[in-house]
């Protein structure tokens, strides 16, 4: 269930970015009292205060015995010198080295960081490309429009053409079939009027037709004698 | 006018010797009041000497300093 009265986000926390690690830590004086008390006493004591406490404290404990001076002590003390002397040999060394190993992480976060940024730049030029790309969508369609028209009109107009032949191998057969028809009957005919005319000639008209041939032959004859 | 402070809200620092009885008195000693109290002082002393770029070595050796004097502390009847 969930309040609706509550108000959600009022502040302005926000988990990143994160505020960067402190330089250096909190300052510490012989490796390990911490500066804080030494400022603690400067007031009242001045610098060389917290020395004189140090001191009086020793004193008191070794007096009182409650540091028992036994075989520990010895061997405390050479631990220390050992471990003071190999601090402040190999201190800088071994600070150098972990600095260097800081600085690698930081080094590939960094570049993994700048990849990521120079990949989504990319992106956005990619992305402005294509959209000026979209912008050439209308000169595509009208080429895509006008191969549409001329296809179309070379459609009709074969079959424009189809038609009109069509149409005039009707009308040829139409004519070649009256022709033929007259031609025939025209045939016919003559022969028909051959045969009769023929038939018409009786042997008697045959005779005075040679005869009259004849006299018609010597008259040319006669004149043509004269003309040569 | 300063705000008055309640003596609960006030730090360890600023509270006047004769008070010290019942400022202690008005502490949390619940178990989790007790476990918030070690989680902020480990939070403290972790983000002021350790969780740094440069670290000493005074951030381990106090820790190991302290370490040394209590286990003395601990072990002085045997003595």
């Amino acid at each position: 269930v969930l309040h609706t009265t509550r108000p959600l986000h009022t502040t302005q926390q926000s988990l990143a970015p994160v505020p960067p690690l402190p330089e250096k830590g909190g300052e510490v004086r012989h490796g390990f009292i911490p500066e804080e008390f030494f400022q603690f006493l400067y007031p009242k004591t001045g610098v060389t205060g917290p020395y004189m406490l140090g001191t009086g404290l020793l004193l008191y404990f070794l007096s009182k015995e409650i540091y028992v001076i036994n075989h520990e002590t010895v061997a405390a003390a050479c631990i220390l010198g050992v471990f003071i002397y190999g601090i402040k040999r190999f201190g800088p060394d071994v600070a150098a080295y972990a600095d260097k190993l800081n600085e690698e992480k930081m080094a590939s976060a960094l570049a993994m960081k700048n990849e990521a940024m120079q990949a989504l730049q990319t992106a956005i030029e990619e992305e402005k490309k294509e959209q000026w790309r979209v912008e050439g969508r209308t000169y595509l369609f009208d080429a895509k429009r006008n191969n549409i028209a001329m296809l179309l009109e070379t459609n009709y107009r074969e079959r424009l053409m189809m038609v009109y032949n069509e149409v005039k191998k009707r009308l040829d057969y139409q004519v070649a079939m009256q022709a033929l028809k007259r031609q025939k009957e025209q045939d016919h005919m003559i022969q028909w009027v051959e045969k009769n005319v023929i038939q018409s000639i009786t042997p008697q008209q045959q005779k005075e037709s040679i005869a009259k041939c004849i006299l018609d032959l010597k008259a040319l004859s006669k004149s043509a004698q004269a003309a040569v | 006018l300063p705000a008055a402070v309640l003596l609960k809200d006030t730090k360890l620092m600023d509270v006047k010797l004769g008070q010290l009885g019942s400022w202690l008195a008005m502490r949390d000693f619940t178990p989790s009041g007790i476990l918030g109290a070690v989680r902020r002082g480990y939070d403290r002393y972790y983000n002021k000497y350790i969780n740094v770029r440069k670290g000493g070595i005074g951030g381990v050796s106090m820790v190991l300093a302290g370490y040394i004097v209590l286990s003395y502390m601990w072990s002085y009847s045997h003595i």
